[in-house]
């Protein structure tokens, strides 16, 4: 029975790969075959990849951290947005970018301890309490928000020295501005502690089973706890790259529903951070195809189907991979001591 | 053997547990002696895993002490009990099913090399260590939920080693585990106490104390009721100390007399929740006035059996016939119209409604029916009738029919689905672990109930994964493994071993 099941489901995964290996080489061809051709925009459309990922990898880590804990944070979109307004206002009044970034960073920390009172301490359904999360933001940072500020200045790329100077890489990988960088030592850093450290260990044993890790010794709100408030930290830090580094200044409801693309993300990625990465660069890739194919006009498809392009791919992703990822078994549901 | 001269590891002294309302343990006392395996037999709601939970730190005594290798200790979690090196396995494995054995092992208490990193080949090593030097086979690097049940208990015995515990409490060890895999079990039991761990090993199946324990605690209501030493023991004596009075531990029956077949399966394949093939070819016929038992070691798709025979699992292939009529593809009130008695698996999910009173359930099968409703409206006075007579005749407690299903115990809950599922006229009866977590009295009452609808020419079908049971009541004996009726065998011819080797898939 799991003797027999174990083989098939192994199988199942090795059509992924190789359809996964044919895909990526496709693309290869593809981007290779468009820096010859037209370098200056395919270059463009990969750096803008790269940056229209980065608030859907953040947002996606956020919820990774907490659903390996066991807690759904359906709330990214919520803690996003007030970030960003915070972020925001932060810079407005202190003029400070980096002062601005660290406000973003605890507003999403202040929300996912909000999340985490709600679903471990209150044991409340977890969806509910996301939801409360992006209402309350969507009603708050659109009460206070008064048109006409702006920040001062924005964050600027880094180019790192002769690495940026490489063909194609360099401006992509090499030059970017910090949150940006910043996201990518993230994903590095949180597959690390996931995967090879006693607290991901223990993260994953939460999620999985938490009377298991109670029955050790280990204390499974705390784990919830500390997983949902740096979860928040995170999405925090999307909210300010929208606000600092990519736009310059608050829009009402600007998150536009990439906390919930993020959650697709994570879905599609596995829930894994190398595997949100590439899920998120799919879907920048998507986004920044859209802009570009808006401004070269030369189609015959009116703009606002282009514009679809990046939600489209989250339905037909949604839909077609969501029974095929593994969730953490203890997802969702509060923890009750005997 | 008598090791009562050895030196004492563990005693509890007048230990007493009340609950609001409830006085769970009612001052008992105990000595745990070094390298001794301690059994402690007790009815459900005996009180035993009260009393474990407050050994193993997971209660605190309301009065009495706890001495642990001469010192007096309090305890407030199980990370307490840990340091002083009491484990505890318990009855629903503590693993997670998705991380590999030596994960398993060091989770809570892991080795790491600076900055938290986990340092996987030392663990591995010490999980490798351990297992030589108790006996304990398993990979280290095997996925839990890969492993036979059997070799997940070893990983838990290893996660108890691992934290240098030499006092073990094994709570229910058995209940999952084939005939050979208790064997295998006890065989490690006895190597652990030659290197001087002491183990308390609760159980409620009498024959596993007898051939293991060194002494035996019997608890009843609460209280220690006798200790006794297996040498001087037999199994209806012992039966006796546990449920207070006489008991009858052999099914009473006659030869059966098989007239026509009512239940006839052909070719069946099921699949399981998952979408995994769980019933793969299965061919039975059920006969009027037998019993059919199916002996099997559980997930081998006795339950998907079981519920495609019911209506509550779509069958993929192959052929029910019930009393002539092909009911495949019939939904459960058609076949309960037919005359089909259904003792289900799990009552608390399928067998009951719990928060509904007594009288509500008792007619579950049959309230859309005169004289109990007429078109939309129900009769509650016919309903109250029917569960008075049926919580009489089946001698439910308390007998009060306006009582929820969700306060009686777990004997009583079974007797109220066998007096509803035996209220209406029945040809065929599925029973499903009729008598699982059940007191030995309310055991005995259902037997006689299954036996007396066959002597009705009843066809009888029982699942059953406790072995006892399944000899026990049957005429006729079918063993499941692996999706498959490996052997249907006639009473006489199935002896435990014979059976138990079929049910762990080697052939006979």
């Amino acid at each position: 029975m799991t003797t027999a099941a174990v083989p098939k489901a192994r199988s199942r995964g090795d059509y992924a790969k190789i359809i996964g290996l044919i895909f990526g080489v496709l693309v290869l061809i593809g981007i290779i075959y468009g820096y010859i051709t037209n370098p200056v925009t395919t270059t463009a459309v990969l750096a803008s990849t790269l940056r229209q990922s980065t608030p859907l990898v953040l947002g996606a880590l956020c919820g990774l951290i907490g659903e390996r804990s066991g807690v759904i944070n359906i709330g990214i979109e919520g803690q996003m947005l007030m970030a960003a307004f915070i972020a925001f206002l932060a810079n407005v009044y202190t003029g400070n970018l980096f002062v601005a970034v660290l406000a973003g960073f605890a507003t999403g920390a202040v929300l996912g301890a909000f999340l985490a009172f709600m679903s471990v301490t209150l044991k409340m359904d977890q969806i509910i309490g996301g939801t409360v999360i992006n209402i309350l933001a969507l009603g708050l940072t659109s009460f206070f928000y008064q048109t006409g500020l702006t920040t001062q200045g924005k964050m600027q790329p880094i180019p790192l020295g002769p690495l940026a100077d490489i063909p194609l890489i360099g401006p992509i990988f090499f030059d970017n501005p910090p949150i940006t960088y910043t996201t990518l030592i993230l994903v590095m850093l949180v597959h690390y502690v996931l995967f090879y450290t006693r607290w991901g260990l223990r993260t994953r044993a939460v999620g999985e089973h938490p009377s298991a890790a109670d029955t050790v010794g280990i204390n499974v709100f705390k784990i919830r706890y500390i997983n949902v408030i740096i979860g928040g930290g995170i999405a925090g830090l999307a909210g300010a790259y929208l606000t600092l580094e990519a736009v310059g200044s608050f829009e009402r409801a600007m998150t536009n529903g990439r906390g919930f693309v993020a959650l697709a993300v994570m879905i599609f990625g596995k829930y894994t951070p190398f595997g949100a990465w590439g899920a998120a660069l799919l879907f920048g890739f998507a986004t920044a195809l859209q802009t570009q194919l808006q401004f070269a006009g030369q189609l015959e498809i009116p703009h606002q189907f282009i514009g679809m392009l990046p939600y489209l791919l989250t339905i037909i992703v949604l839909a077609g991979f969501v029974g095929r990822t593994r969730v953490p078994s203890a997802v969702g549901k509060p923890y009750e001591k005997e | 053997m008598n090791k009562t001269n050895r030196p004492i590891v563990l005693e509890a002294k007048g230990l007493t547990k009340r609950f609001p309302g409830v006085l769970a343990n009612d001052n008992i006392n105990l000595k745990l002696h070094q390298g001794e395996i301690l059994a402690f037999l007790g009815e459900n709601g005996a009180g035993k895993s009260t009393l474990m939970n407050m050994l193993y730190g997971l209660y605190t005594p309301t009065e009495g002490e706890i001495w642990i290798k001469g010192e007096k200790v309090e305890m407030s979690n199980p990370g307490d009990a840990i340091d002083r090196g009491v484990g505890m396995v318990h009855q629903h494995f503590q693993l997670v099913p998705v991380m590999t054995v030596a994960e398993n092992v060091m989770l809570g208490s892991e080795i790491t090399s600076g900055g938290g990193r986990l340092n996987m080949r030392k663990a591995i090593q010490n999980v490798r260590d351990l297992s030589e030097q108790y006996g304990l086979a398993v990979d280290p690097t095997a996925v839990i939920e890969d492993l036979p049940v059997g070799t997940q208990q070893r990983v838990e015995i290893i996660k108890a080693l691992y934290r240098h515990a030499d006092i073990l409490i094994l709570d229910e060890p058995t209940a999952v585990l084939t005939p050979q895999e208790a064997n295998e079990l006890f065989r490690i039991m006895n190597d652990l106490t030659a290197q001087n761990v002491s183990i308390i090993f609760i159980t409620h199946k009498l024959k596993e104390v007898l051939s293991v324990a060194d002494r035996i605690g019997v608890l009843r209501s609460g209280q220690m009721v006798g200790t006794a030493m297996p040498e001087d023991s037999t199994e209806t004596s012992l039966a006796e100390l546990m449920v207070g009075r006489n008991v009858i531990l052999q099914v009473e029956k006659s030869p059966s007399k098989p007239k026509e077949p009512v239940l006839q399966i052909q070719n069946l394949h099921v699949r399981d929740d998952r979408g995994h093939a769980s019933v793969e070819g299965v061919d039975l016929e059920v006969r009027a006035g037998e019993i059919v038992g199916i002996a099997g070691v559980e997930g081998n798709g006795q339950r998907e059996l079981v519920e495609a025979l019911t209506g509550l699992r779509h069958a993929d292939s192959g052929k029910i016939i019930i009393d002539g009529r092909e009911i495949t593809h019939f939904n459960p009130r058609q076949i309960t119209e037919l005359g089909v008695a259904h003792i289900p698996e799990d009552r608390e999910k399928h067998g009951l409604v719990m928060p509904y009173t007594l009288s509500d359930n008792m007619v579950l099968n049959k309230y859309f029916k005169a004289p109990y409703a007429k078109g939309v409206i129900m009769h509650h006075d016919k309903i109250d009738q029917n569960g008075q007579v049926l919580v009489k005749e089946y001698d439910v407690r308390p007998p009060n029919i306006h009582a929820l299903a969700q306060n009686l115990s777990g004997g009583n809950k079974q007797k109220v689905i066998v007096a509803r599922e035996f209220s209406t006229p029945t040809k065929l009866l599925v029973a499903a672990q009729p008598t699982r977590g059940i007191d030995v009295g309310s055991i005995e009452f259902i037997h006689k109930q299954i036996v007396a609808q066959r002597d009705q020419n009843v066809a009888v079908l029982v699942v059953s994964a406790e072995l006892d049971e399944v000899l026990g009541l049957a005429d006729r004996i079918a063993v499941m493994f692996d999706g498959r009726i490996v052997k249907i065998l006639s009473a006489a011819e199935a002896t435990r071993e014979r059976v138990g080797l079929l049910m762990a898939g080697s052939e006979a």
